[in-house]
């Protein structure tokens, strides 16, 4: 800037005098916006039919003020229960898998003699809502969601963490209360989550879980119940193979990412 | 009023908003979309066709739900395919699609402000964004109502609201009419005008008379095949008086089919 704008015109301009040409205009209101001195100025040579006019209608707003209703305070009602439709998508479906593993609790306090079901539901638990939380069918705005920028491996786990902060809770105390071990509940629950993730890159998460539940309820969960003895994998001995499941899958399916980012048909 | 920001005046470095050349995508085991060329800049496009032309399917190619499954498909000057960086071409993406659906327990508000966040807006952006777009589409009186209580025009109009919150580059509006009384129509076609100054918007339509009041180009498939693009005076001038049609503009519509009917099947 050259300097200040002359006290000349600060005062036609604060009169508003027409013969000030609009460049003139406009420098001195750039120069007023960052020049508090001139502003002083400004206000010192205001004419007073400007001042009065200003008074009054200040003190009608402040009357306007005083008389008005008060400002009504907007209610922020954002709870994520609320906002995020797969609470509500997913309700049915973990009320369901809380039930069965409370059956399960209660008929083993009844049957004691049964191989611990609370250990065999627990791999299969989460796979419900997994399949729930990813699927064309389950997710009424999965058109509009997939394409945009979110949809993709992150959403997906977003929303299986969802499932996972429900399950784990549930497991947690129905090994509790039957005296398992937790981890053997927690780290298959896990893999299988995982598993199910990893698998779903390749043929969809929906047919991925489908496959995981009829592999584990044919493999390992009928031969037990039949057989009445907890299988190998279900003994402390095997952790560190569940541990091992949990973390390739969770690899492969990070580095299989931008398979998540179409919601295709077979999803 | 809102702010412009740096990025959104600096110049494009891509001649085409939309280029496709020899798409080919499937709908289920069906080629729907089967070698359509195609180059869409500013403005707003019809995209008019009759029932099972591919529109839909050529939509959800565009708007990157489908992936293609053969040719070449450039969104905002970058490919569109298996290895593509979908999230930045998304973030530029208003889509509207042809069924939607939606959270019935949400207000429209809420549905807005969730699709601004799966849009992946700054946080600081969404509550003035949501609020103009809702406004835009006139739903600003309804704006605390659930979605489930909303009539079938809208829902269209909440859907439009929901497309265009990001201020989208590419806008793709599937049949966003159907629903719609006739004073809607005619501020949705303000609407349209309004937005094709400095975004390139494709309407899909049944309604010849929506496009040539609206639309700046006229874009025509059948069977999964561009037809004709060209201008909605050049649609008109090609009917004849012997052409079925109740308007010049449908005349011209039927004569552009039935003469591309009439060479493939030569």
């Amino acid at each position: 800037m050259t300097g200040h704008p002359s006290p000349s015109a600060i005062t036609r301009y604060a009169a508003g005098d027409a013969g000030l040409d609009e460049a003139t205009v406009w420098s001195v209101e750039v120069h007023l916006e960052e020049c508090a001195d001139c502003r002083a100025r400004l206000a010192g040579s205001t004419p007073d039919d400007v001042l009065a006019l200003l008074e009054r209608v200040g003190n009608g707003v402040d009357q306007g003020i005083a008389a008005g209703p008060d400002p009504v305070r907007r209610r922020r009602r954002w709870s994520p229960a609320r906002h995020r439709w797969l609470v509500w998508q997913l309700a049915p479906w973990l009320t369901m898998t809380a039930t069965v593993l409370v059956c399960a609790v209660l008929l083993q306090s009844l049957r004691p003699s049964l191989p611990s079901l609370v250990l065999l539901l627990a791999p299969v638990a989460p796979l419900p809502g997994v399949a729930v939380a990813w699927s064309r069918g389950a997710d009424p705005a999965w058109e509009l969601i997939a394409g945009t920028p979110a949809a993709g491996l992150p959403l997906l786990l977003r929303r299986t963490a969802t499932v996972l902060a429900v399950i784990v809770p549930v497991l947690g105390l129905a090994t509790d209360r039957t005296g398992e071990s937790l981890a053997l509940a927690l780290l298959p629950c896990l893999a299988f989550t995982t598993a199910a993730i990893a698998l779903g890159a390749l043929v969809g998460v929906r047919r991925a879980v489908i496959g995981l539940a009829t592999g584990w309820g044919l493999l390992m969960a009928l031969p037990a119940l039949l057989t009445a003895h907890l299988p190998a994998l279900l003994r402390p001995g095997s952790l560190g193979v569940w541990a091992l499941i949990t973390v390739v899958s969770a690899v492969f399916a990070l580095t299989r990412a931008d398979r998540f980012s179409r919601l295709t048909p077979r999803s | 009023m809102r702010m412009v920001s740096a990025a959104e005046t600096a110049p494009t470095t891509h001649p085409w908003a939309v280029h496709a050349e020899g798409l080919r995508v499937r709908a289920g085991r069906h080629l729907a979309v089967d070698g359509l060329d195609l180059a869409l800049g500013t403005g707003v496009h019809g995209l008019l066709g009759p029932n099972g032309a591919g529109k839909t399917t050529l939509m959800r190619a565009l708007a990157t739900v489908l992936a293609p499954a053969g040719g070449k498909l450039s969104l905002l000057g970058e490919s569109v395919d298996g290895r593509a960086d979908l999230r930045r071409i998304r973030r530029g993406l208003g889509y509207l699609p042809q069924q939607f659906g939606f959270y019935p327990r949400f207000t429209v508000r809420e549905f807005v402000e969730y699709m601004a966040w799966l849009k992946e807006m700054p946080k600081a952006a969404v509550p003035g964004a949501v609020q103009r777009a809702i406004e835009r589409v006139g739903l600003a009186d309804r704006a605390g109502k659930r979605m489930k209580t909303l009539s079938g025009g809208m829902l269209r109009r909440a859907g439009i609201a929901q497309a265009i919150v990001n201020d989208p580059e590419v806008l793709l509006l599937d049949e966003p009419t159907v629903g719609l009384d006739p004073e809607q129509r005619l501020d949705f076609r303000e609407l349209l005008r309004d937005l094709g100054v400095d975004s390139c918007v494709l309407v899909s339509t049944h309604l010849v008379e929506d496009v040539v009041a609206a639309c700046t180009d006229v874009v025509m498939v059948n069977e999964g095949r561009l037809v004709y693009q060209g201008t909605p005076d050049d649609l008109i001038a090609r009917g004849g008086t012997g052409d079925a049609g109740d308007s010049p503009a449908e005349r011209g519509y039927s004569a552009l089919l039935r003469r591309h009917r009439a060479e493939a099947g030569r």
